[in-house]
């Protein structure tokens, strides 16, 4: 994994947060995961193709998401809903287009692919190409979420 | 205060992102918006009735924004309506092929309803000229 991926994801992933639903996710040390089992109750996975290609997924515990999806619709929603759903496509959607836009200047042209989401507790998620994928983990007060990339030249 | 007879449409494959567009709208105070969650409905919504602006999603099944915005500019009826792209895609040969399109202006998320509603307001001056 070339570590020119990280900080587009890790940038995208703050921007979008912080700009559509006001929090200010912070960011812990990357590691590689080596196993399918997310991190989380609710999941979003959007193809990458192009001069690099694979997916990158977003999981979200269901205290964080339900507090992100809460401050971008102005509404206090209190279980993990077709709302919450259809909000985590859309939130990898957007960091998925953020990151895109940051690795152009890095000489990487990507497109993407309309998100999926899966919800539910032990759930898994497959990339597309396999092998280990980069996660960055994040935490805002009300809970936990990771940014699972794997993306090959 | 905005003009509350300006009609927007609103266009974008997920429910939420419609609402969160709506949200902002309201607080620019356009109040009255119609949404669509593909091109194609958006198309249909445009025919039947007047519209003054369209806020539309770039990736969306059935008829993309792109597909949407150049079946506008090709009818002859709607043509000169005015068009917001908002959209993930912020790739630079995105944003020229919606410029060759006709498109008025394109916003890229995440956004806030600043940046919106300034958008929003340049096109709904340029109504009336």
């Amino acid at each position: 994994m070339n570590v020119k991926f990280i900080n587009p994801f890790l940038e995208g992933t703050i921007s979008v947060l912080k700009t559509m639903a006001f929090v200010e996710p912070r960011a812990g040390k990357p590691y590689l995961k080596v196993d399918s089992a997310a991190k989380g109750d609710v999941s979003g996975i959007i193809g990458l193709t192009g001069s690099a290609a694979g997916s990158l997924a977003l999981s979200f515990s269901e205290g964080a998401i339900l507090k992100i999806v809460s401050n971008m619709l102005g509404e206090d929603i209190k279980s993990i809903n077709s709302d919450i759903k259809d909000a985590v496509g859309e939130i990898t959607n957007m960091i998925s287009g953020v990151a895109r836009k940051n690795l152009e200047a890095e000489g990487f042209y990507i497109q993407a692919a309309i998100p999926t989401v899966v919800a539910g507790k032990g759930h898994s998620i497959t990339h597309v190409m396999g092998g280990p994928s980069l996660i960055i983990p994040f935490d805002i007060d009300e809970g936990t979420f990771v940014v699972d990339v794997c993306l090959a030249e | 205060m905005a003009d509350r007879s300006v009609k927007i449409l609103v266009v974008d494959d997920f429910a939420t992102m419609r609402k969160v567009v709506r949200n902002l709208l309201k607080q620019g105070g356009y109040d009255d918006i119609v949404e669509a969650e593909d091109g194609a409905m958006a198309f249909k919504t445009l025919k039947s009735q007047k519209i003054d602006v369209v806020v539309s999603d770039w990736n969306m099944p059935n008829m993309s924004g792109l597909e949407l915005l150049k079946a506008v500019r090709a009818d002859a009826e709607l043509a000169k309506t005015p068009f917001l792209m908002v959209t993930a895609e912020a790739l630079q040969d995105n944003v020229v092929a919606a410029v060759k399109a006709g498109v008025n202006n394109y916003i890229v998320k995440p956004f806030t309803a600043e940046v919106l509603n300034e958008k929003i307001k340049k096109l709904v001056e340029g109504l009336d000229k």
